[in-house]
């Protein structure tokens, strides 16, 4: 279009204008939430950016202050006089990382399970998915209040009891994520669909193929169910990361609110500790971003590099 | 002679009792099929145990809670603990106030994400890359560093008054609770339609507007359905940020309230509630967890009835929402 357009220098103005048109329906289109974002988004970034770097007065309105004990004081705080913070965090990440993987597992086995053929496939698709419109914060802590979070017939003691020789942080998130597992399942409904769906679109006569070809079961589930649900278990490794660190029962958010009221903690307090969990959280995704971003991309990028060393070269 | 025949019948039987068991090239076995059933049934029961347990406890009698013989099936079934967590929540004062507090911005949040998901996968735009790279960003990070900011902005406008005011604000301006989702999810949607058939419209003389009112929106009704849901289950289900709206400290009395706030102050309500009736119930009837169970399954009723009735449209959704990439 644009060398049409440099050949036609009475077409370029045109286009130009159309071009305008185009960038000024665009903004229209998404203006609202342009100045949504800026208030509620990058506006809010900077303000609590600052808060956590300086000492909050609150009299008619907000006054910051300069810290006196160097400008990470309020980061200190939060590490050195909080008793629960530290732990709490550590419990997070680590549960996190533990959980991850049985939801996605779970995830795809289930999925796996109803792409079968069954009957009653929408019941058990039903009951399944009813996690995700009921489970919220009030009512995942009345049952865990109730004990009714874990398998009732598995009998964990024998487990733990083994494990209970490992030190503290990482023994006390494995067993919570024994003591809680239902509800740790229950996290896992929007993944289930989103394996199932990608797991219908893989051609039947794709198995059959292989089937002919001698292929067992398992092989065509290595060689062809799992790089077909590649990029969805990234997907949903995402999904599961940025739902269970901003909803559901998370105490981390419950400390920060409470901080936040707290005459002894305040604002710029709960605002630090905010920052440490978003940059915990932020290290875990591009973690698992990492982990399981498709390998091919490094190939591409690897030829891209080449082909650009060759072109340079060769000029 | 004889012999051989019924060894050859036996074998007969044999291979076909192996066939239905085992299967065979294109037919899975009844042993494979009950195994995968059985999976099936053991998961749904371990999903539904604490569904189950909750209403079946919600049913029991002071004295039943008591008596382990009655785990599962109460010995009476009563209705008292309703009745009490009916009065505790003001039930169906705080159902239809919550009713209110998240279908408004729901509304205004379908009707506003799928315009901005629309300007995204229709025009192209100097700086498009950069506001993308932001919505994806406001997707990832926890809104727990923007809540207490937010919360003072509204604050200093006078509007954290215990009405909807904050709500419907970030709503229209494309911030209500997950907008950043329905963004995306009629990002992808609108992406999927040919953009052909847009610029034919715009072609034929209909405006920029028109094309997407009358073409863009038809299409876009399925992404409409399940946006318009789940953005109601968010609203409702949302307690961190429903507080930091309503006020630090709001009651029902003084605005709305939800039933998910209600659970939580579950205990103090009751405990208020009890000292005004003290006069007329006796001392047996402090709280238990029977009458808290009742009150948990009073808050998810709602939600409940909604799934059993769009079931199809929920569990769907993932397909229609285009979430998996064609």
């Amino acid at each position: 279009m644009s060398k049409k357009a440099k050949k036609n220098p009475h077409d370029k103005r045109r286009l130009t204008r159309r071009t305008l048109r185009e960038w000024g329906f665009g903004y229209l289109f998404i203006l609202p939430w342009i100045v949504g974002v800026c208030i509620f988004f990058l506006y809010a970034m900077v303000q609590s950016l600052r808060f956590s770097f300086s000492r909050v007065e609150l009299s008619n309105g907000v006054i910051l202050h300069p810290l006196e004990n160097g400008l990470f004081e309020n980061f200190v705080k939060v590490f050195t006089t909080d008793v629960n913070f530290p732990t709490t965090l550590a419990n997070f990440g680590v549960g996190l990382v533990l959980q991850l993987p049985v939801i996605l597992a779970f995830s795809l086995i289930i999925a796996l399970l109803l792409n079968s053929k069954i009957r009653c496939r929408s019941l058990f698709r039903m009951i399944f998915f009813l996690p995700v419109i009921i489970a919220t914060g009030p009512v995942m802590s009345r049952l865990t209040a109730q004990g009714v979070s874990s398998v009732p017939m598995v009998s964990q003691n024998a487990l733990l009891g083994i494990l209970s020789d490992l030190p503290e942080f990482i023994y006390t998130p494995i067993n919570n994520l024994f003591s809680s597992l239902i509800m740790i399942l229950w996290n896992s409904g929007i993944q289930i669909l989103i394996f199932l769906a990608g797991l219908q679109k893989v051609p039947r006569t794709l198995y059959e193929a292989a089937k002919i070809d001698g292929a067992s079961g398992w092989e065509s589930f290595w060689k062809i169910t799992l790089p077909t649900v590649r990029p969805l278990i990234l997907l949903n490794a995402i999904y599961t990361v940025v739902t269970l660190a901003t909803g559901g029962a998370n105490e981390i958010i419950e400390l920060i609110y409470n901080a936040t009221y707290t005459a002894t903690q305040g604002y710029s307090y709960a605002m630090a500790m905010s920052w440490i969990y978003t940059l915990v959280v932020s290290v875990i995704l591009v973690i698992v971003f990492l982990l399981f971003r498709e390998k091919s991309d490094k190939h591409v990028r690897y030829e891209q590099k080449r082909s650009a060393v060759k072109a340079a070269a060769g000029r | 002679m004889k012999f051989n025949k019924d060894a050859a019948a036996l074998e007969r039987r044999r291979e076909k009792l192996r066939r239905v068991m085992l299967g065979s090239a294109e037919k899975r076995g009844l042993l494979g099929s009950s195994v995968v059933y059985l999976l099936l049934i053991v998961i749904s029961f371990i999903f539904l145990y604490p569904v189950l347990y909750m209403i079946s406890r919600s049913l029991m009698s002071r004295n039943d809670l008591l008596d382990s013989s009655a785990m599962w099936i109460p010995s009476s079934i009563t209705l008292h603990n309703y009745e009490s967590a009916i009065l505790t929540m003001d039930y169906w004062m705080s159902l239809l106030k919550n009713l209110y507090l998240a279908a408004v911005p729901t509304l205004a949040q379908v009707f506003v994400c799928s315009m901005v998901g629309y300007g995204f996968a229709r025009y192209n735009f100097p700086f498009k890359k950069a506001w993308m790279g932001i919505l994806i960003l406001a997707f990832l990070l926890p809104s727990q560093t923007t809540a207490l900011p937010n919360y003072l902005v509204f604050q200093n406008l006078r509007m954290i008054d215990g009405t909807i005011k904050p709500f419907l604000i970030t709503a229209v301006l494309g911030q209500g609770f997950k907008s950043t989702l329905c963004i995306l999810i009629f990002y992808n949607f609108h992406r999927q339609v040919p953009q052909s058939l847009i610029e034919a419209a715009e072609i034929d003389g209909a405006g920029h507007l028109k094309a997407y009112f009358r073409i863009a929106i038809p299409l876009a009704g399925a992404a409409i359905v399940v946006v318009t849901l789940f953005s109601f289950v968010w609203y409702w289900n949302e307690t961190y940020l429903v507080r930091n709206y309503l006020g630090y400290g709001a009651t029902r009395a003084t605005g709305l309230t939800t039933l998910m706030l209600e659970l939580n102050a579950f205990e103090d309500s009751y405990a208020n509630a009890y000292t005004t009736w003290a006069s007329s119930v006796t001392s047996s009837d402090r709280i238990n967890d029977a009458i808290r169970m009742a009150g948990t399954v009073l808050a998810i009723a709602p939600l409940m009835i909604l799934y059993f009735v769009l079931q199809k449209q929920f569990v769907e959704s993932v397909d229609k929402a285009g979430i998996t990439g064609e």
